[in-house]
């Protein structure tokens, strides 16, 4: 008998399934009365249990992805935000403070061009890029399958950190598994102290929120205290540090996050 | 899914395929089903309907114990002002069960 089925009729006897109420089956016959199924949909029909999550063959590929990191005896870093929250901006200071301390590494995750590759040259990193389009329009986020594209052109072994940057997007980031060992979000002040409330899953779903553009407080009618109410809200225990990529305020403290990752 | 439904139907006609899908998970079921319908079609699945169950969030609070059902995103424990809370029940995604015809 195969597993997790209710019941079957190919012998005609075998029935494990629980009727609400007692009716005689004739097993010699065609079945054209109805079974008792309980959904309340299905009628004269054989019932499998299934049980098996949809992402199933996503988070296997993520499973290989982290063991490869840590194989390599590298930390990955899945780095989320909206689009143009300053994520780039941020990174790329990032780099620049992190020579020295961590060898770190860059896929790049865009649906389209090679721009923000390019911005992360010549800053120490290894750079990997994925655009997830095939012509117009494409991917609006990285899944583990394309995150392991991209592993054969990393010199894993010899990084340290592995910044996945993904795609900027709110929504769908949230729900994929790369196989990242810690999940962060650049968050800038010019979205809106609503943000936690509206994109609840992505905020739930990182270790960490970089409140971002700080620089710009003084010009903007933004109320901080909401903001961090809302964002305690939704992921209580978050570790919370405000940036600014523009003057540098606060990459430090997000630089040494990174590096405390590795211990 | 259609890897999965066609694994477990093993060649017999499926009537429907019933999904749960938590609160939490960013799936808009009229889309699902729409996308389903468009990619079973021309396929030895056409026709079988996609049934989706929805499950409310539901979260336990560490400090007190206490479950209690979510009716917006806002994870807090109606009793302790802090603590640690466990979504228990609203992320799913997962296909639970498949109808199939009589052979």
């Amino acid at each position: 008998m195969s597993m997790g089925r209710f019941h079957r009729h190919e012998d005609g006897t075998e029935h494990d399934h629980h009727h609400d109420h007692d009716h005689e089956h004739d097993h010699g016959h065609e079945h054209d009365h109805e079974h008792g199924d309980h959904s309340g949909y299905a009628t004269g029909a054989d019932r499998v249990v299934v049980l098996e999550s949809i992402f199933a063959e996503n988070d296997r590929t993520a499973a290989a992805n982290r063991r490869d990191f840590d194989d390599a005896d590298l930390t990955a870093v899945n780095l989320m935000s909206s689009p143009g929250a300053g994520k780039t901006t941020l990174l790329a200071e990032t780099l620049r403070r992190l020579q020295g301390r961590l060898r770190a590494g860059v896929i790049e995750g865009d649906i389209e061009t090679s721009i923000d590759a390019d911005r992360l040259t010549g800053l120490g990193a290894v750079v990997s890029l994925i655009n997830t389009a095939n012509g117009f329009g494409g991917e609006c986020h990285l899944d583990a399958p394309m995150v392991r594209s991209a592993l054969p052109r990393l010199p894993l072994t010899d990084l340290d950190l592995l910044v996945i940057e993904n795609v900027g997007n709110l929504v769908c980031p949230a729900e994929f598994d790369v196989g990242s060992h810690a999940s962060a979000m650049v968050y800038s002040i010019t979205e809106g102290e609503e943000k936690p409330l509206k994109y609840p899953v992505m905020f739930r779903s990182v270790d960490l929120v970089l409140v971002n553009k700080m620089d710009l407080l003084p010009h903007l009618d933004y109320d901080l205290a909401a903001f961090h109410a809302n964002l305690k809200a939704v992921n209580p225990g978050v570790t919370v540090i405000e940036t600014s990529a523009r003057t540098g305020a606060g990459v430090d403290a997000w630089c040494d996050w990174l590096c405390a990752l590795r211990q | 899914m259609v890897r999965i439904v066609a694994g477990h139907a093993q060649g017999r006609k499926v009537r429907s395929v019933n999904v749960r899908i938590g609160a939490m998970r960013q799936i808009v079921p009229e889309t699902l089903v729409y996308c389903w319908s468009l990619v079973t079609e021309n396929s030895p699945l056409a026709g079988a309907e996609l049934l989706v169950q929805r499950v409310p969030a539901k979260i336990r609070c560490g400090a007190c114990g206490r479950e209690q059902v979510l009716d917006e995103p806002v994870l807090k424990c109606d009793g302790c002002p802090d603590g640690r809370l466990d979504l228990v029940e609203g992320d799913e995604f997962l296909i639970t069960s498949l109808d199939l015809a009589e052979v």
